[in-house]
């Protein structure tokens, strides 16, 4: 198979990170975000960010924001749990977030330590005032992605993707 | 060993970062929240400061996307060392990223001044500056006396960074000078300073 036909969904988002602008692209890895990181850091046109913990990246596209920079938070569901407080200060500044976030633990997970996080993210990201935009399979992801950069860059909200391990695959450690 | 905050130390906060500023030019200031982000509001409550009142441990990575988004402006973040030992990790990724343009400056009083003095780990010797060195962070300074200060000053507005310096100050209650609260408020008002009409288009 080849590199696209593995992640498709990454040309999707990318295509919706360029349409917008986005300058600064932050993130702490995920199997899920893999071709899309690869992307965007091969781009030449974003500043690929790689982070100790996903809510230093909420802090940094705040500065982006500050700056003059667009910027897009990738991570895995169980860095949404990190992001929390953080989330304070695009909402109160009324700050544009848009965070991409690969599940685990929502379809078929086989890892009994990302099942808690992975069940609550959705809940937690609300709680915190993040719209949120679950995409369950490979046809949505284009449309979520463009409507949650639309009302976070242009309805100055704080929006997340996330995509469902529906999409991605549930990772078995080769079983 | 002091428990109760560093009266020891020489330097007095306000008068340092009264300091700092005074030369500051164009460049774009964070600070962290707490006594922090009322000491550069002490200086001055201009247009192109960002203090915080929340998001602990955020004033360094908001720096780093500012400085990375504004590489022509001179970005200081200005924060204290509770707010710092917070994010320790954005250290690491200031190291990674390298921007040239960032400077940052702890006001390191080894105590947690806005809950009641309690000790930070600095008051037990953990070493800032010497955390940043080992991150990475390619100028990175203790500065414990005006002399060390004075020599700093003009290092901190020129030097290409990014840089890192702790500042030993005295652990001391002043009077609060508070900047407006309003974030929304805050950001519009820096954003408009800074790149002008563009930041009202979108």
């Amino acid at each position: 198979m080849t590199e696209s036909q593995v992640q498709p969904w990454a040309d999707h988002i990318f295509q919706v990170l360029t349409d917008y602008k986005v300058r600064q692209v932050a993130y702490v890895p995920d199997a899920g975000h893999a071709r899309l990181i690869q992307m965007c850091r091969e781009s030449g046109q974003l500043i690929t960010v790689p982070l100790t913990t996903e809510e230093e990246g909420v802090a940094l596209i705040c500065g982006a924001w500050l700056g003059g920079h667009k910027g897009v938070l990738l991570m895995q569901s169980s860095g949404v749990g990190n992001c929390i407080n953080m989330l304070t200060l695009p909402r109160v500044c009324q700050i544009p977030l848009l965070m991409l976030v690969t599940m685990r633990g929502d379809w078929g997970e086989f890892n009994p330590w990302q099942i808690p996080m992975g069940q609550i993210a959705e809940k937690a990201l609300s709680l915190a005032g993040v719209l949120t935009f679950y995409v369950h399979d490979l046809c949505g992801v284009k449309d979520a992605a463009e409507a949650a950069a639309r009302m976070a860059f242009e309805g100055s909200a704080q929006t997340a993707v996330l995509l469902s391990q529906r999409i991605l695959g549930a990772k078995t450690f080769g079983r | 060993m002091d428990r109760h905050g560093s009266i020891h130390h020489q330097l007095r906060r306000r008068h340092v970062v009264k300091a700092l500023l005074r030369d500051r030019g164009k460049s774009l200031v964070v600070a962290g929240l707490g006594a922090a982000a009322w000491d550069v509001t002490a200086a001055g409550d201009v247009s192109l400061n960002f203090p915080l009142w929340g998001a602990m441990g955020g004033a360094v990575p908001v720096g780093l996307g500012l400085a990375l988004a504004q590489p022509a402006r001179r970005v200081l973040v200005i924060t204290g060392d509770g707010e710092m030992l917070m994010g320790l990790g954005s250290l690491a990724t200031v190291a990674v990223e390298r921007p040239v343009n960032l400077v940052i400056v702890v006001l390191d009083n080894e105590c947690y001044g806005e809950t009641g003095m309690q000790p930070t780990h600095t008051a037990d010797g953990v070493d800032l500056s010497a955390i940043a060195a080992s991150a990475g962070i390619p100028i990175s300074e203790t500065i414990r006396d005006d002399d060390a200060l004075q020599s700093a000053l003009p290092r901190i507005h020129r030097i290409d960074g990014p840089a890192f310096f702790n500042i030993k100050v005295r652990s001391e209650n002043l009077p609060l000078v508070l900047p407006p609260k309003n974030g929304a408020y805050l950001k519009d008002r820096f954003r408009l300073a800074l790149l002008g009409s563009d930041a009202t288009n979108r």
